[in-house]
């Protein structure tokens, strides 16, 4: 059955769409990951504009962000103060993202820096969760292994920062700075990839701020949920991309898809369950790097409008 | 006002007759040419997946007809990819002005045996004789290449057709064609004009107008976004966090 989508303006079959939302939903709820990393190429490959894509994409995440925060909440791990500064850091962050995208889309090198950023960053973390994945299968298991982090204690040069913050929930004395940057870049790749940017910010928190690794998702999901909201704000102002059907179809099929995923994750092993995103990860990177770099059957390409 | 069928014959063979009188050397201009379609509105709705509206005519003496059906016009930017540091990035550009959003054309005979090239230049008839000029700056080679990638994007997309469609005749004087819409049409106003040609030369010429338009829930839905687009924006976040919500409660237990 094919569906006209009204700010896409094209025609799509809505069970492949349901489909796809489903099919990411699964994974998300298998790998208890937000799935827009993989939402806006899978769009793309099925020929939705990108600039329709990352749009919608971001609007479809404040939903799944949304769904996953109440669990975090109600266990309380959620730090509400640090979740505030990566906010206000994720807002300026996510507009000049946006800005920055239309300035793109006007020069028309918007899908190639949208493709770039994604060979990136999908290349890094995927290769990171291959690698450490493949490790823990093949060595024998360390006792107490765990994510290591650093010691709230250990003085380095983050701690010569001004503007100094407590953190009571995550146990932090640390400068405002560091979130606030954190977020502001995070919250520029939300704008410009349509992500929710979980798979950049999580280990952040970890690594660089020091987080405790219980409130290191509530967190996360809490202040993504407001980034990307403005960013479907923002892009409905300036681009009128966002396309509230699309959206929704997505959604329907990502929610359904998410409970069974993490019913069928839970009778896998933790570190099988990373080898094998990790392995999704970098195929998506490598097909996004391949379109990249063989020489297009079509050398030019049109768009309305003027230079 | 309105002219039954049978009058405006009447008128209409009147004026062909003082005409012809009074240019007795130029072959008769105002041949009677009638042409109607079988829908003047293509409404895009919900389930839209493209459509074909009829064209049908009659023509009083015998003759070929070509018909052409042109969109609503728009400035095209058009940019090449060139090899840098082993990726394909958009380099060069140009900017076509006046490139009609759809273009078809159909013909019940090849168009270069019913008339000569000058004649379908004359009257802009068929792909290659529409004249959307660069703006840009560019040589007269990279000219021809953008202004023939830009005819190759547009078929590829299927808003420009590939060979002109058939028009059948059912009699010496009736005649009929299907134009196609994809689902991907622009909206607007289309023009369509039907040539009669008799020896290699334009014999009349009729022009009906075809307006496709988006009606139903995504035509209010496009309507309001770009209206409203503010509002869009916050239902569209409301949406999202009800949904979310309602997919927290529902799954709680589960």
């Amino acid at each position: 059955m094919q569906i006209y989508l009204p700010i896409a303006e094209i025609s799509v079959n809505i069970f492949l769409i349901l489909g796809l939302g489903g099919g990411v939903g699964f994974l998300s709820g298998l790998f208890g990951v937000g799935g827009g990393f993989l939402i806006t190429p899978l769009l793309i490959f099925y020929g939705i504009p990108p600039a329709v894509s990352v749009a919608t994409a971001a609007n479809q995440i404040v939903a799944s962000s949304v769904s996953g925060v109440f669990a975090h909440w109600r266990r309380g791990n959620v730090d509400l103060k640090m979740g505030l500064v990566l906010l206000v850091g994720g807002i300026f962050g996510s507009t000049v993202g946006v800005w920055v995208f239309a300035w793109l889309r006007s020069l028309g090198q918007i899908d190639l820096v949208i493709s770039l950023c994604y060979v990136i960053f999908l290349g890094i973390i995927g290769g990171m969760m291959l690698f450490e994945a493949s490790r823990a299968i093949f060595r024998t298991r360390r006792k107490g292994g765990g994510i290591r982090r650093r010691k709230k204690h250990q003085h380095s040069y983050i701690h010569g920062l001004p503007f100094k913050m407590r953190f009571y929930r995550s146990g932090l004395y640390i400068s405002a700075l560091l979130p606030l940057v954190i977020g502001f870049f995070v919250g520029m790749l939300t704008a410009l990839m349509g992500v929710g940017g979980g798979f950049v910010m999580v280990p952040a928190m970890i690594y660089l701020l020091g987080m405790p690794t219980g409130v290191v998702i509530g967190t996360s999901l809490f202040q993504i949920i407001f980034v990307t909201a403005n960013v479907t704000f923002l892009q409905s102002i300036q681009t009128q991309t966002v396309d509230v059907a699309l959206a929704t179809l997505l959604l329907i099929g990502g929610v359904i898809g998410a409970q069974f995923g993490a019913r069928f994750g839970s009778r896998l092993k933790a570190e099988h369950l990373r080898a094998l995103l990790g392995l999704l990860v970098l195929s998506v990177c490598l097909k996004l790097l391949f379109d990249l770099v063989i020489e297009p059957s079509e050398l030019y390409s049109i768009m309305p409008g003027n230079l | 006002m309105s002219f039954s069928p049978h009058m405006f014959r009447i008128a209409f063979m009147a004026a062909v007759t003082v005409i012809s009188a009074t240019l007795p050397l130029k072959n008769s201009w105002a041949d009677a040419l009638v042409v109607d379609l079988s829908n003047h509105l293509v409404a895009i709705t919900t389930g839209f997946t493209g459509t074909d509206v009829l064209l049908f005519g009659a023509v009083q003496n015998e003759g070929d007809i070509i018909v052409t059906v042109r969109g609503p016009d728009q400035d095209m930017v058009v940019r090449r990819k060139e090899r840098t540091v082993g990726i394909w990035v958009n380099r060069e550009s140009a900017t076509f002005k006046n490139v009609p959003t759809y273009y078809a054309s159909a013909s019940n005979r090849p168009m270069d045996i019913i008339a000569n090239d000058n004649v379908l230049k004359d009257y802009r008839i068929g792909l290659e004789h529409q004249r959307f000029i660069a703006t840009t700056d560019i040589t007269e080679v990279d000219q021809k290449a953008y202004r023939e990638a830009l005819v190759r994007n547009m078929q590829n997309v299927g808003l420009f057709n590939q060979r002109p469609a058939k028009i059948s005749f059912l009699s010496n004087q009736l005649f009929r064609t299907d134009i196609h819409f994809p689902a991907n049409t622009p909206t607007g106003t289309y023009m369509i004009n039907v040539y009669l040609i008799r020896d290699g030369r334009i014999a009349s010429v009729k022009t009906t107008p075809l307006v496709v338009s988006k009606t139903g829930v995504s035509a209010e839905v496009y309507d309001f976004a770009h209206r409203y687009s503010a509002l869009y924006g916050i239902i569209a976040v409301i949406i999202a966090v009800i949904s979310g919500w309602v997919a927290s409660v529902a799954f709680r237990k589960g």
